[in-house]
């Protein structure tokens, strides 16, 4: 067996474990990490500006692929810095393995330079920590650090590694563990078979059925299994801000994304239905609404792999518990052996009261013929992009217009931080994605607020060459806490101007990249078409939008999820 | 409603904190916590007792079974189980007193375990009532100093907790 130091454990597990691409920021607690990194080649490390960015590198990457992501920083504040990026990783269930470094072992509780209790600070936003007390476990833990992140419910996993379980010159016998056991760890396989048949049953019988779709079918693999369920059933379908993606959003099954922002179609199909069937996603009350007045009629199926999120908010009457591609494959090989039919009839006259909510409505909105409105712009890259971009966004209202006007037919290309609302998190995602899918579009949709929360990763997407298009909807304003002043604070706008802009454009050429203001309606398309043909170089699109544009529809404070304003002056 | 929650945990460093940090962080209550290692070193066994509605006390099980820590846990109250409580108590004992202290703990089945001029100390065992219950008894105007170790837990018959 071969003898390696702890440091170089690490890496070599890293290797073992398939890892190609580490996001990080070196540190003295890393150091003997670093110097490991540094006489090998595999494992390529990405030297972001603030150790956030790498978290959200890491989680963009994760996102798109469906595999963890890593990264690597060192005690104290660069562990500290990390922590709002593995909240964001928490609340969507992301998954990826963060390692920090740590004091040596023997200071460790004295206060000493660069010391933060990394396993105390981190233990509410991860899904499990891990600290090394011997290097000699050093494989065993990244092993089981991956396997706990990846499986099950996904989610953000913290190694503290502190600096003497990494000395270069002890050296310890090294293998990579093919398998991991954990008495007190074993994520559900399959369903209830019972449950499954029961949850079938209903379907069959249901008269004004919808399918609420979530974030956790794209995590779970499981878009295939839904759609073709979806279409054998004949049923309505919606999904979450998270879920987009995990059905084809041109599809005429498809009724948008409910909830807050959501469809009218969608938030009135939902209200007005008999059973709901539930897939991977958590009844949070961005959809609910008030969860007393949610969907009085309707029955509720529940599959997720988590068991805390079935009845947590909204009680289910079918719970099934199990893997979403298993469990939804299970019920489409049921569904379609049953002498049973779903009821053609009661189907027929449901979705005719759907078509005219989705007329009523329709996703309008004003245009005007000198201003540019956000939502054209969405459409625009919509159209010249084919609907084939990966899009991340930061938070706001530029975030919730991508997500209305941007249809997405595939899973993992709509790219946000919906559980924790992370501004700051669009720019370092499109990276981490742009890294790992070259010839792919990238774009970033932002807000001038936004994109200042992580502006210094401009420098690291020049030094890895990483040609992001940044869209940069530019209301002057924090312009979701300005909507939310209009609407209940009588329009006082409490710091929620931006003054003082800088000048986007000379800082995009500042640090390397090109830069490209909009300001007039007739040079939006052309204008457009030459950033994105502009291959190889990062451009900041500054675009100045309708400064008083809302997003809409948006539900009532404290009402059912039918009670939306669907413009500044109607409201149902 | 009162419930008592039995788990078998890890016995590993930084396993109590997550029980502990979930409780505070999603608002649950803790009313008693105890906690040592079982027979098999590798494991503890920790009993907490909490309250709230069937939906809180729902949403605790299935949290705490997802940490990764926790190898199994059960909810006592569902079924028939035993409960105690050890209690040390201080009691001013002096003149008359000191008979009546005695008569007390005699009726309780305490044991007096240590005795000053001035002082008993004594030694209660039971479920929490009994040991409210004795110290209702006793007056709280007597009580020096009162030490609890929080709730254990065991089900009757037949039924086990391990692995
Ligand atoms: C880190 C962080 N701080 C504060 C907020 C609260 N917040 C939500 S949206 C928003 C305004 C965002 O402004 P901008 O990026 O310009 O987007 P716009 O709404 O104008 O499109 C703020 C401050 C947040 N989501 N994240
Ligand atoms: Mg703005």
């Amino acid at each position: 067996m071969e003898l390696l130091s702890g440091a170089d454990m690490l890496i070599r597990s890293l290797q073992d474990e398939g890892i190609e691409y580490i996001y990080g920021y070196p540190g003295g607690a890393a150091l003997h990490i670093y110097d490991a990194l540094f006489r090998q080649d595999k494992v390529k490390h990405i030297l972001v500006r603030h150790e956030q960015a790498a978290v959200h590198m890491a989680d963009g990457y994760a996102r798109a692929t469906g595999k963890p992501g890593t990264v690597l920083v060192t005690s104290g504040p660069g562990a500290t810095n990390t922590i709002t990026g593995i909240a964001t990783a928490f609340m969507d269930s992301i998954p990826m393995v963060v390692l920090c470094g740590q004091v040596a072992s023997t200071l460790i509780g004295e206060d000493a330079f660069q010391e933060t209790d990394m396993i105390g600070v981190s233990r509410p936003v991860v899904k499990h920590n891990l600290s090394v007390r011997h290097p000699e476990e050093i494989p065993e833990v990244i092993r089981k650090a991956y396997y706990i992140a990846a499986t099950g419910r996904p989610g953000p996993v913290v190694v503290d590694i502190p600096k003497d379980m990494t000395t270069p010159n002890e050296r310890y016998e090294y293998s990579y563990p093919k398998k991991v056991k954990l008495r007190s760890y074993n994520p559900a396989v399959r369903g209830h078979a019972g449950q499954i048949k029961k949850a079938v049953d209903m379907l069959m019988a249901a008269k004004r059925p919808v399918i609420y779709a979530g974030g956790g079918v794209i995590l779970g693999k499981a878009s295939s299994q839904l759609t073709e369920l979806t279409r054998t059933l004949g049923f309505p379908i919606t999904n979450t801000l998270m879920g987009i993606g995990c059905y084809p959003a041109t599809d005429k099954q498809h009724l948008g994304w409910l909830g807050m922002h959501g469809t009218y179609e969608a938030n009135m199909a939902m209200h007005h239905s008999d059973l709901i069937l539930c897939v991977g996603a958590r009844f949070d009350d961005r959809v609910t609404n008030a969860t007393e007045k949610f969907c009085p009629g309707a029955r509720i199926i529940h599959i997720d792999i988590d068991p805390a999120s079935i009845s947590k908010t909204i009680d289910a009457d079918v719970p099934i518990v199990g893997p979403v591609d298993a469990v939804l494959k299970e019920m489409l090989s049921l569904v379609k052996e049953s002498r049973d039919k779903p009821d053609a009839e009661a189907l027929a006259s449901w979705w005719k009261q759907i078509e005219e909510w989705r007329a009523f409505h329709g996703m309008r909105y004003e245009t005007s013929p000198d201003v540019i409105k956000p939502q054209e712009v969405v459409e625009m890259l919509w159209k010249l992009t084919n609907g084939d971009a990966f899009v991340t966004t930061d938070v706001g209202q530029h975030q919730m217009f991508a997500a209305q006007y941007y249809k997405f037919d595939k899973p993992n290309r709509w790219i946000n931080s919906g559980g924790l609302g992370t501004m700051g998190f669009g720019l370092p995602a499109a990276m981490g994605i742009k890294l790992t899918h070259p010839e792919d579009e990238v774009l970033c949709f932002t807000g001038e607020g936004s994109i200042q929360m992580n502006i210094q990763e401009l420098s690291t997407c020049k030094q890895y060459d990483l040609p992001v298009k940044i869209i940069n909807l530019n209301n002057q304003a924090l312009g979701m806490v300005k909507q939310w002043q209009d609407m209940n604070y009588e329009s006082r706008h409490s710091q929620s101007y931006m003054e003082s802009l800088p000048d986007f454009i000379k800082l995009a050429e500042a640090y390397g990249h090109v830069g490209v203001r909009i300001d007039r309606k007739e040079d939006l398309e052309p204008k457009l078409k030459e950033v994105l043909a502009m291959k190889d170089k990062l451009v900041f699109v500054d675009i100045y939008v309708d400064r008083f544009e809302h997003v809409y529809p948006m539900q009532v404070a404290r009402g059912s999820m039918k009670d939306m304003w669907l413009s500044k002056t109607e409201r149902v | 409603m009162r419930r008592i929650i039995s788990v078998l945990l890890e016995n590993e460093p930084g396993a109590l904190s997550r029980v502990v940090g979930l409780f505070s962080q999603r608002n649950y209550n803790i009313e008693t916590l105890t906690v040592a290692p079982t027979e098999d070193e590798t494991l503890s066994r920790l009993t907490v007792t909490t309250t709230g509605s069937d939906k809180v006390i729902e949403q605790i099980t299935k949290q705490l079974n997802k940490l990764i820590e926790v190898v199994k846990l059960v909810d006592l109250t569902e079924g028939a189980h035993i409960e105690r409580e050890l209690m040390l108590v201080k009691l001013k004992a002096t003149g008359s007193q000191r008979a009546e202290i005695k008569r007390t703990v005699d009726i309780f089945r305490g044991q007096i375990v240590d005795v000053t001029s001035s002082v008993y100390t004594v030694q209660l065992a039971g479920d929490s009532e009994k040991l409210d219950g004795f110290i209702q008894a006793v007056g709280t105007s007597g009580v020096l100093e009162v030490v609890r170790t929080g709730v254990s837990g065991i089900a009757r018959g037949e039924k086990v907790l391990s692995l």
